[in-house]
């Protein structure tokens, strides 16, 4: 079969998802990605570590006081405030986050959420995910379709330890654009050069076709 | 009580007795009091419970597992689910000889909030439906599920901060207030490492971060570099 998107073509289109206006969380990892597409959007980025208003992720000068969640250094634009904690929390379970854009392990047809645990490997650390996914007015996950040896990671149940409970609004992988309505998932979007059926053949859990399914545009 | 200023940290952390509970600040880089971590490690008591957001992410704390000071750690990050390289913290996890209690980081914040504040507790959403919720009180409220969280507080709390008056009261910089701001108000006694005290007055009240009632303890240090190491 032909090949998914690379993990920044995922951050990209998951970049389409962002307004302007809009207070955005970015999780750790491939949704850090993100932050490369939105120079042309008027978006205020939050990072729970206690800053909102960050730019772009600095290669140098490396300041061990302005940093994102992640530990990298980041620009701090003029807009910018710091907080703590406490604060930053207040923002992210009270509901004043926009959008927030995590990593999946795997999504459930009714939207739970695990990506905190690998039982594999005896794993995994909580951090700030299960407050942003309960919290997130509208919550993005990025992921690979299928785990590395080719199984489905969208299931009808999660097998790992879950993050929260019908979290999920969306999902972008490297093959498809799927939202989750009322326990639903629906399939929107697949990438460029992937069908429908070899979509479905990668997904454990029932899908409904979109009325109006397209090609991702990126 | 009036804070006491010390000259070195091995001086301001000599209340520390083994057995104590401590909470330490800080956010990988960002607020870490690693002068005073240090000093604990050179101390070498024993059987500590450290609170703290994160442990081995190039931290200091992590120096404290080399000779197994701590006996149970309170994180929200502390064990990875990818890369190579271990921490001396999961390597002992993971042959048993160190207890692991792991939190959602909202709830670790309010639950140090709460216990600064004297909150006998609070309802959040976080956690409902998942391992966090076990052994915990579900209450249904307005036809939403939420746990009941218990105040967190500890013998000491160990936090940095960029600048403190003589009096204790303190200001940070950039993405170091953390958990330092709230650590403060949540332990019996509260050590203080800052990069420069200065006068009373010098500090304009407007921008005071910390309120110098709750610091006990206060050391000038030099700031130690720390970066993520994945």
């Amino acid at each position: 079969m032909n090949q998914g998107l690379s993990r920044e073509l995922i951050a990209l289109r998951a970049s389409k998802e962002l307004h302007d206006g809009m207070y955005v969380n970015l999780g750790i990892g491939l949704p850090t990605l993100v932050s490369n597409f939105i120079d042309d959007l008027d978006i205020t980025l939050q990072s729970e570590n206690g800053i909102l208003g960050y730019g772009n992720i600095l290669e140098k000068d490396f300041d061990p006081d302005f940093i994102n969640a992640g530990g990298q250094p980041v620009e701090i634009l003029p807009e910018a405030s710091f907080f703590n904690s406490a604060e930053s929390f207040a923002m992210i379970r009270g509901g004043h986050i926009d959008v927030a854009i995590l990593g999946g392990l795997q999504v459930a047809a009714n939207g739970d959420l695990a990506n905190w645990f690998v039982p594999e490997r005896g794993g995994g650390s909580i951090g700030g995910a299960m407050d942003i996914a309960v919290g997130a007015k509208r919550l993005i996950i990025t992921m690979a379709h299928t785990t590395k040896d080719g199984k489905p990671r969208i299931l009808d149940r999660c097998l790992y330890p879950l993050t929260a409970e019908t979290c999920v609004d969306l999902i972008i992988t490297d093959l498809a654009v799927i939202e989750i309505v009322d326990n639903q998932l629906i399939l929107l979007e697949t990438a460029p050069g992937i069908t429908v059926d070899e979509v479905l053949s990668l997904t454990e859990a029932d899908m409904i076709i979109g009325t109006s399914i397209r090609e991702m545009s990126l | 009580m009036v804070v006491e200023i010390f000259s070195n940290s091995k001086q301001a952390i000599s209340v520390v007795n083994s057995n104590s509970s401590i909470m330490f600040g800080g956010f990988v880089s960002a607020g870490s009091p690693s002068n005073l971590i240090i000093a604990l490690h050179n101390d070498g008591i024993q059987n500590l419970t450290a609170i703290a957001n994160n442990i081995g992410l190039g931290d200091k704390l992590d120096m404290l597992c080399e000779h197994k000071q701590i006996a149970k750690v309170i994180a929200t990050f502390a064990i990875r689910a990818s890369g190579d390289r271990k921490s001396n913290f999961e390597e002992q996890y993971h042959r048993g000889e160190v207890e692991l209690e792991l939190i959602p980081q909202g709830t670790f914040a309010e639950r140090i909030r709460a216990g600064g504040a004297g909150i006998g507790g609070f309802l959040t959403p976080t956690g409902v439906g998942t391992v966090v919720a076990e052994n915990k009180e579900v209450i249904r409220h307005n036809e939403k599920d939420y746990l009941l969280e218990l105040p967190l507080r500890a013998d000491f709390a160990f936090i940095k901060a960029y600048k403190a008056d003589k009096l204790g009261n303190l200001i940070y910089r950039g993405a170091s207030k953390n958990f330092n701001e709230i650590m403060a108000t949540a332990a019996d006694c509260v050590i203080a490492e800052v990069e420069e005290i200065v006068e009373v007055g010098e500090l304009e009240p407007d921008r005071i971060d910390t309120p110098g009632i709750f610091i006990d303890r206060l050391v000038q240090c030099k700031p130690i570099e720390i970066r993520w190491t994945s």
